[in-house]
């Protein structure tokens, strides 16, 4: 047997862990909000979306243009890196795939960028096949700019920074790059089923 | 936004408790040897792992206080009621009891002494920690570096590390702190008495133009509200670094 944290107990055990929660988080019910500097507010007259780098044709949209696509209703379980996990959260946007239809590109990687200017780098296969969205709405309610609205990305099976907030745009990459968090040695992947907090988990 | 590439796999590591310290009736500070430990910037934090008998894990984070060329590493914990890892490190733990931690982690949230001043530093309850371990280390460093703490508390007695805070403004070094007190008051108290807002933070921070380094930690709504403040004051959002204290799970 390894390390034992003497006298320590933590929570009643007397029902099994949720297995929808994964390893070293545990559950919580309101909503924390954790953000690197102070919360963007951009109008929505000014608001667009773009799909570029690697890529054919680049792509925008407007605000008004962006939420005339066809949206999703989707309810998935989040983890942050800070240890807590929601479970069941319920939001509306457009799938990623829906923005990427009609893209040329050889490009394998992503980079999310924001207002603000906080960026995060994520595989394209990992916001393509129904995996991501850019999520306007939280609970049925327009997602709060503390939570990162207007709009922010939404990819629930990664840890929850690479979700960026105050999203403008997907920057195609040939090659991974560190984002924000990834330079400071959060994981280039951050899968929570493998703990891939940090760089080297 | 650019930060220096740390690329160095964080092992968990086995603390010993040496000391601890109650800073106030819910705070308290604990003093760690860690062997082996890489050394950390003023602002960083560690996560924290707890485990029982039977194998269940708990992990948590906690911004270190002390300064990076302190001997021991100093976590100050405060504790929640219905939380399960601050009431453990907050109570039950003693001096030579064992832990297990890995870091540092983060490097956006942190001050050097290169990156000089003014500061401008916004705390709430025990989100005093990170911005501790940064007047501990511009204390220790040669020339004076303009520095003002505003510090928002429930009362004179939740005020973590007063009595320091007090000896390092009497050094004379250029520290100004501005306690505010947001429940109770003693009879006579001198100072502010409400919660952190716009026309206080254009009271006591440098004015834009000056270009303050400013660092806010405390919960949500006092981070979302005066890092907004500061911004509508003409701060440069660029110059503003926030970090967040909940009562989450704790």
């Amino acid at each position: 047997m390894g390390f034992v944290s003497r006298a320590f107990q933590g929570r009643p055990r007397d029902q099994p862990r949720d297995a929808r929660l994964p390893p070293g988080q545990y559950l919580v019910r309101d909503f924390p909000v954790l953000s690197a500097g102070p919360t963007p507010h951009t109008s929505l007259d000014e608001w667009s979306f773009s799909i570029e780098g690697e890529v054919d044709a680049e792509k925008h949209w407007s605000w008004e243009e962006l939420r005339a696509l066809r949206s999703e209703t989707v309810t998935r379980d989040i983890h942050c890196v800070t240890e807590w996990s929601k479970l069941d959260t319920t939001w509306e946007g457009i799938s990623v795939d829906t923005l990427l239809e009609g893209v040329e590109t050889a490009a394998d990687y992503v980079m999310a960028f924001c207002d603000g200017g906080y960026t995060t780098n994520l595989p394209l296969d990992d916001v393509t096949g129904g995996k991501a969205w850019i999520a306007f709405a939280f609970d049925g309610q327009p997602l709060e700019s503390q939570h990162g609205g207007p709009a922010r990305l939404l990819v629930p099976h990664l840890y929850f920074w690479k979700s960026a907030k105050w999203v403008r745009g997907l920057r195609l990459m040939n090659e991974d790059s560190p984002g924000f968090w990834e330079t400071y040695g959060y994981h280039m992947y951050g899968d929570p089923w493998q703990e891939q907090r940090y760089s080297g988990d | 936004m650019a930060g220096t590439a740390l690329q160095r796999r964080l092992i968990w590591r086995t603390a010993e408790v040496v000391d601890l310290i109650d800073e106030t009736p819910r705070a308290r500070s604990l003093a760690l040897a860690v062997p082996g430990w890489p050394g950390q910037l003023a602002g960083q934090h560690v996560d924290v792992r707890l485990t029982a008998e039977d194998g269940y894990q708990a992990e948590r984070s906690y911004s270190i206080a002390s300064a990076p060329a302190g001997e021991l590493l100093t976590l100050t914990v405060e504790r929640l009621d219905d939380g399960e890892v601050s009431p453990y490190l907050a109570g039950e733990l003693r001096a030579g009891d064992k832990l297990e931690l890995r870091g540092p982690i983060g490097g956006y949230f942190v001050w050097e002494v290169a990156l000089g001043g003014p500061l401008l530093l916004v705390a709430g309850g025990s989100g005093i920690c990170p911005l501790m371990a940064m007047l501990r280390l511009r204390q220790a460093a040669a020339g004076a570096i303009a520095t003002r703490l505003l510090y928002s508390s429930r009362s004179l007695e939740d005020v973590i590390f007063r009595d320091e805070l007090d000896r390092l403004v009497a050094t004379g070094s250029g520290l100004e702190v501005i306690h505010t007190l947001t429940r109770s008051v003693p009879e006579g108290w001198p100072g502010l008495h409400r919660r952190i807002d716009t026309a206080m933070l254009s009271a006591i921070a440098w004015p834009p133009a000056e270009r303050p380094l400013i660092f806010i930690c405390g919960p949500t709504p006092l981070v979302e509200s005066a890092a907004g403040s500061l911004v509508n004051l003409g701060h440069e959002p660029a110059r503003i670094k926030t970090e967040r204290f909940g009562p989450t799970g704790g």
